[in-house]
């Protein structure tokens, strides 16, 4: 299809496979021996490109036994100009924590896809999963039993436990204050059946950070945001700041005077901290890694409720509890979830993020319902509106 | 008759443990520090002394199985196998042998994965699937991604900038990608409200679902020509595809309509000032494929402004923060318009509550 009568059927698509950054399009181009979904894939493309509009109809359930996600339906609305794409659904597979893998695992999630579907797919997918793109409804089941013969699993998709993702963390990164790829499997392994089984109003998704960096952008888009943190002083080498400085790093200006706090104090040859005053911001932390550290009383901060605009627009997380030691964090975390569930499934409307239903319940309905006590460290500042809803025994 | 096999299910993913480089198991939790060695090139020092090489490269993402295997090749030849993803689609291979970069490197250059994204540059651009692959997409993701790096190049190989710039692109607003929160948010917009299909529309979609799934409450029952079907109140609809997504039959696809929007100044990061949403910069461009010139030129524009003005370590929404937006618009060349002034849930928060103002 590439080609008819010596000219290119795809004449938009193979400007993009011109410049430095590697092209999808030669990507989709390479899987020609693979299948021939590729070919009309390529059209359906060119199509969309001439036309400036997609052809894909949403949905349709389809799956496999047993469970009520991780294959996303997905139907050419040309199919008579494109029947190899016809269906064309995707497969969400389960990554393993910090998207570590070894040549041979690679190579037999290929092989399964190349035996079953178009050969194409996502490393990864925006939640985290590998993301197998494009393959029949009678292929889900083979593909499905391959998979799970060789230790993968599907990912989440609807209103369940997405699949939860974690950073780097312990494996290759100082500053991770605990193990992000064990909470991150440890929850993932904890809820297969939340995972596999949407019962949920609408979709709940976990994201582990080790430090306040979020490199897995967990205060954004996770509804349970678990991002490590430090409790103690930030441990200091001055011998290393010393050098920091010696090879041209204006302390002053670049780490003092950027801290949000101004907790630092440099005098030329001395960096003092208040580390009572400290934000665990990781700036200094960042600028000079070989001198500065996150403490020694290490955990993580939980916090609640992040999303895209969808439903009633964007939400960053909140603080929900400050600190949890990293030795307490599975428990903690599993008898948090278990009371925020159970009242999102009692209370929230479908398709309401559980961000959306603390905003129209109120936050202190929530602490109420799950039975956390406030504390100041979840908000910026007090109400600055009298309007407070007293309770009829508070009252006399 | 044969058993059949027992079915296998709910095993969940596989343990990451077996996929560690023994130099990552042996110094887990114990490394010390870590420097940039060139744009793309770390080297991670434990307290064992033992040090850990990552080589970054550019994936589109959108990766074939012969790729896949190319990257899995090279890991067997430089890396005894080993190799990862970042949270933003790079590749990445974990090196003990320093010597083995550069010959890593060259076959990464000649295969047409180039090294870079780390530190003060532009890294990979998440992104979402756009006409490849989803059903409300306002425009094409992959195509965005492939045109705005190509131009941005030099700042992904070089560190340029006076800190990390992360840009992402959603193709429309139910944003897969974390473009809410990024330095640089290009955004797929639809602007007229979705097309009814009386036709199909009893056969196809339960209307209370329907008209609980619109945010404003745009959608109302009507009967249509006898039938069930809905209406939508133009007025109240801000294109968010939500129906669209429970209702096949509310298409909101359409050529002359649908584009760009780009928006500036978020991050997700704590470091110096708490995390930020985006902001308005242009409201709309065209759709222009197969290279969006409008939105690279835009793009570009943003980057090199920032560039020229920001203090180091200053990222995009921090510096403009620290100038003012009028000084943003200024120095961009980019119109204010009406449409930048938010006039969703608490949109008040957003006005100019003081006398603090520049000229």
């Amino acid at each position: 299809m590439a080609e008819q009568n010596g000219k290119s059927k795809t004449k938009l698509l193979d400007e993009l496979e011109k410049g430095p950054w590697p092209s999808f399009v030669r990507e989709i181009k390479k899987t020609s021996d693979v299948s021939p979904t590729c070919d009309d894939l390529l059209g359906q493309l060119e199509l969309s490109y001439e036309e400036r509009k997609g052809h894909w109809k949403h949905g349709g359930i389809v799956g496999v036994m047993g469970y009520g996600g991780g294959v996303i339906g997905r139907y050419s609305d040309v199919p008579e100009q494109f029947p190899k794409v016809a269906h064309f659904h995707t497969m969400r597979v389960n990554q393993p924590s910090g998207w570590f893998y070894t040549s041979d695992a690679l190579r037999t999630l290929c092989g399964i896809w190349e035996r079953h579907g178009s050969g194409l797919t996502n490393m990864h997918g925006s939640t985290g999963d590998i993301v197998f793109l494009g393959t029949k409804t009678d292929e889900l089941e083979p593909t499905f039993a391959e998979l799970t013969k060789a230790g993968f699993d599907l990912g989440g998709s609807g209103s369940c436990v997405r699949t939860p993702s974690a950073c780097v963390g312990p494996a290759r990164c100082e500053h991770a204050c605990y193990d992000t790829l064990k909470l991150c499997n440890d929850l993932t392994h904890a809820y297969q059946d939340e995972l596999h089984r949407p019962p949920f109003p609408y979709k709940f998704k976990f994201k582990c950070a080790g430090c306040p960096n979020d490199c897995v952008a967990a205060v954004a888009r996770a509804d349970l945001s678990i991002i490590g943190i430090w409790k103690d002083e930030i441990q200091q080498d001055d011998a290393a700041v010393a050098e920091y400085a010696a090879k041209g790093l204006d302390i002053q200006k670049n780490v003092c005077e950027q801290c949000p706090s101004k907790c630092m104090n440099w005098d030329g040859k001395k960096l003092t901290i208040e580390n009572k005053d400290c934000v665990r911001c990781m700036h200094c932390i960042n600028a000079m890694p070989k001198a500065l550290r996150p403490g020694k009383e290490r955990g993580a901060a939980i916090l609640i409720g992040s999303k895209a605009p969808i439903v009633q627009g964007a939400l960053l997380s909140s603080v929900l509890i400050p600190f949890v030691p990293e030795a307490e964090l599975m428990e903690t975390l599993k008898e948090l979830v278990s009371r925020i569930w159970e009242f999102w499934d009692e209370y929230g409307k479908n398709r309401e993020r559980v961000g959306e239903l603390i905003q129209r319940v109120g936050m202190a309905n929530f602490l109420d319902a799950i039975g956390l006590d406030p504390a100041p460290e979840m908000v910026t500042a007090p109400r600055d509106n009298p309007y407070i809803f007293f309770r009829e025994e508070a009252a006399k | 008759m044969t058993p059949k096999p027992k079915r296998i299910t709910d095993i969940g993913p596989p343990n990451y443990e077996k996929f560690l480089p023994p130099v990552v198991k042996r110094n887990y939790g114990q490394w010390k520090y870590h420097e940039i060695l060139s744009p793309g090139v770390l080297v991670h020092v434990a307290e064992s002394g033992e040090k850990l090489y990552t080589v970054r490269a550019a994936s589109p993402r959108l990766l074939s199985v012969h790729t896949i295997r190319l990257f899995a090749d090279l890991a067997d030849k430089y890396c005894g196998g080993y190799l990862r993803f970042t949270s933003r689609n790079n590749v990445e291979f974990l090196l003990t042998d320093e010597k083995q970069i550069e010959p890593l490197k060259g076959d990464l250059a000649a295969a047409g994965y180039p090294v870079g994204g780390t530190g003060r540059t532009i890294s990979n651009i998440v992104h979402t699937q756009g006409w490849v692959h989803c059903h409300s997409s306002a425009t094409d993701a992959s195509g965005l991604v492939k045109s705005m790096m190509d131009g941005l190049f030099p700042y992904f190989a070089e560190e340029k900038l006076p800190a990390k710039l992360r840009i992402a692109v959603a193709c429309c607003l139910n944003m897969c990608g974390a473009v809410h929160c990024s330095d640089i948010a290009v955004l797929g917009v639809h602007r007229r409200p979705p097309k009814v299909r009386h036709d199909i529309l009893p056969n196809v979609c339960e209307v209370p679902t329907l008209i609980a799934s619109c945010p404003t409450g745009a959608i109302r029952p009507a009967t249509v020509n006898g039938k069930q079907s809905v209406e939508v109140i133009e007025e109240q609809c801000m294109y968010c595809g939500n129906c669209y997504t429970v209702c096949p039959a509310m298409p909101l696809n359409d050529p002359d309509n649908d584009g760009i929007s780009i928006w500036v100044g978020g991050k997700v990061s704590n470091a110096r000032s708490t995390p930020k949403f985006t902001k308005l910069a242009i409201p709309f461009l065209p759709n222009n494929p197969p290279r969006w010139p409008e939105v690279v030129e835009a793009v570009e524009k943003i980057v090199t402004t920032y560039a020229e003005h920001a203090k180091p370590f200053e990222r995009l929404g921090e510096w403009i923060e620290r100038v003012g937006w009028p000084r943003f618009f200024q120095l961009t060349g980019f119109e204010f318009t009406r449409y930048h002034i938010d006039d969703f849930k608490h949109a008040g928060l957003t006005f100019a509550r003081s006398a603090h103002l520049k000229f």
